[in-house]
């Protein structure tokens, strides 16, 4: 690309660098703010797992060195709450991608009223993580809400109550509405995977005398994999580390049994103010989240070959 | 066959939008309900009285209408800014090579593993010196950083599907880079940046956790902070709070819906191969 150094009387060496520099231009400001907001702020709170910081005991902060991660090792509740995000997890996600890409799959193809359709179907996502947590709760109340009936009509209940009273069940009170919170999001970014197949593709698999099911098998899946590990990976993220929604359903109750990762970490910090310990949970956490984008991210590139 | 088949699909059609919307549904259902009915016939399907009282109060007796206005003002400000902020970065991702492009694709990545209780304390540690705690620039800020990843990537993949020819046709035309971007790809990525503005709309609306720690004041409060204290309050008032429900969902609903469609293109045009 020719650029023109006389224009402004620069030389020609200073006009190679301000063009070297003008990407940073752009990125600059965006990269500050998250840089200063989200960095710093993870540095100084991988740092205080490594203290003893308990809010109503000043005079006794200090470096403690790994001591907050040995005592989550022995920590019941830790293992409980570790066991619960991932069921949390597993069940949301899972579901989520199930219903997202059956929605995908009914969007692509163009029928009378879709675009109403579509945009009645998105409208969960619109609605605030809290407000659907509320919106859930009620749901499930027997006393407001038809829902526990049904239940207990078809037989997922024995007689209709609040399973967010049920320490067996409340768990699946939030994830119910994590399910119906994040279908369309897995729709929406499935059906632009799918939108994104060339269609000569699918005139060669039926020149070739491809079934539907086996130009779905052997197109589509192929071209969704990648935006759907993506999409997994992202979502999985967030799900494992929101804890809006229980916070809001059952607060981790009763009796702790709802309680996952994020929620225990709120806990640590604002009920027992220790921060120290809090911080450790988090980190394992994030740890955790971390190791598993790596192995999805290596399993999506062994696919991609 | 055929008859079967689409009757079928129709019927899983109608089963979506059912699971979609019920409990949509419910929501009004019960903030159209008068109180003194609504334990009584709390279970059938439409109440035989219905009332907007609830949302009477609602708007003209409780504090919510300046709920609303401070999520509306926080909501739209991250929207414009994080808009803005996230333009630059997916231009630049897109459209230039440069010395540490990949570590901050990485970083940025990275940044949506953090879990959110984790940074909160040392946030508000960060930001209290600053004077920005209990104020709605503070909020804005915060959720500006933490919605600014994600959009910049959709900014990316939006900018991704504009030809890199057509800012350099304009720049051999005698535009500066700059005067491309603006006069000639921002124009044409309007639906991208639609989307990315209404995205981020919708996410900051639904903020709970910042909005709580680092909001006190009666005055400043959002919709999320106001409503949770609705259930905190001695005995909940269903109705009411159901309302107030109600009339937070209306502008994200509204955004959302004006924008889905350009967000399934969006992707469509660039994230794949990213």
């Amino acid at each position: 690309m020719a650029t023109d150094p006389s224009r402004s009387g620069r030389s020609p060496h200073r006009a190679r660098r301000m063009r070297s520099a003008e990407p940073y231009f752009y990125l600059a400001p965006g990269i500050a703010i998250v840089a200063l907001v989200m960095l710093v702020p993870l540095v100084v709170g991988v740092s205080f797992s490594f203290q003893n910081y308990v809010i109503f005991r000043p005079a006794s902060r200090g470096w403690s060195g790994l001591e907050n991660y040995v005592e989550l090792w022995t920590d019941r509740t830790f293992w409980h709450a570790l066991g619960n995000t991932v069921k949390w997890t597993f069940w949301s996600v899972l579901f989520q991608i199930g219903l997202g890409l059956g929605l995908a799959l009914i969007l692509d193809k163009p029928f009378w009223g879709r675009p109403v359709f579509q945009s009645l179907v998105f409208l969960p996502w619109a609605v605030p993580t809290f407000l659907s947590g509320l919106n859930w709760q009620w749901l499930f109340n027997p006393i407001v809400s038809p829902l526990p009936s049904w239940l207990a009509f078809v037989g997922i209940l024995d007689a209709p109550r609040n399973i967010l009273s049920d320490p067996d069940l409340a768990l699946y009170g939030p994830i119910t509405a994590m399910i119906w919170w994040g279908v369309p999001f897995f729709a929406i970014t499935l059906l632009a995977a799918l939108r994104s197949v060339p269609s000569d593709l699918y005139e060669a698999a039926s020149i070739d005398g491809a079934s539907a099911w086996q130009s779905f098998r052997y197109v589509t899946v192929p071209f969704l994999l990648p935006m759907m590990t993506i999409t997994i990976l992202l979502r999985t993220v967030w799900v494992a580390n929101s804890p809006e929604l229980i916070f809001v359903m059952t607060e981790g109750g009763p009796a702790g049994m709802s309680q996952t990762l994020p929620n225990y970490v709120f806990t640590s910090a604002y009920s027992s103010m220790n921060f120290g310990y809090a911080s450790a949970l988090a980190s394992v956490l994030m740890v955790m989240l971390v190791i598993y984008s790596i192995l999805l991210l290596w399993v999506r590139g062994r696919l991609g070959q | 066959m055929k008859i079967v088949a689409s009757a079928s699909l129709w019927l899983v059609r109608l089963a979506y939008l059912v699971f979609a919307l019920f409990p949509l549904f419910w929501l009004l259902r019960i903030a159209l309900t008068p109180d003194q009915i609504l334990y009584r016939e709390g279970t059938t399907l439409w109440p035989s009285v219905t009332t907007f009282e609830n949302f009477r109060f609602v708007i003209e007796e409780s504090p919510f209408p300046t709920y609303f206005l401070n999520t509306v003002i926080v909501s739209l400000g991250t929207a414009a800014i994080v808009t803005v902020l996230a333009t630059g970065i997916g231009y630049a991702f897109s459209r230039f090579r440069f010395r540490g492009k990949t570590p901050l694709m990485v970083f940025l990545v990275i940044t949506q593993l953090f879990p959110i209780v984790m940074v909160i304390t040392p946030l508000y540690q960060l930001l209290a010196p600053l004077g920005l705690i209990d104020t709605r620039i503070g909020l804005i800020v915060v959720f500006t950083a933490f919605n600014l990843p994600f959009a910049a990537f959709l900014m990316h993949s939006f900018f991704e599907g504009i030809p890199g020819e057509l800012e350099q046709a304009a720049m051999i035309d005698g535009c500066t880079r700059f005067q491309a971007l603006i006069r000639i790809i921002l124009p044409l990525m309007l639906p991208g940046v639609g989307a990315t503005l209404g995205f981020v709309f919708t996410a900051a609306w639904s903020e709970l956790l910042f909005s709580l720690m680092l909001i006190s004041s009666e005055a400043k409060k959002t919709f999320a902070v106001g409503l949770l204290g609705f259930v905190g309050r001695s005995g909940v008032d269903w109705g009411q709070m159901m309302a107030a429900a109600t009339l937070a969902l209306i502008p994200p609903a509204i955004f959302f819906t004006a924008i889905q469609k350009y967000l399934v293109g969006g992707l469509t045009a660039g994230a794949i191969k990213g």
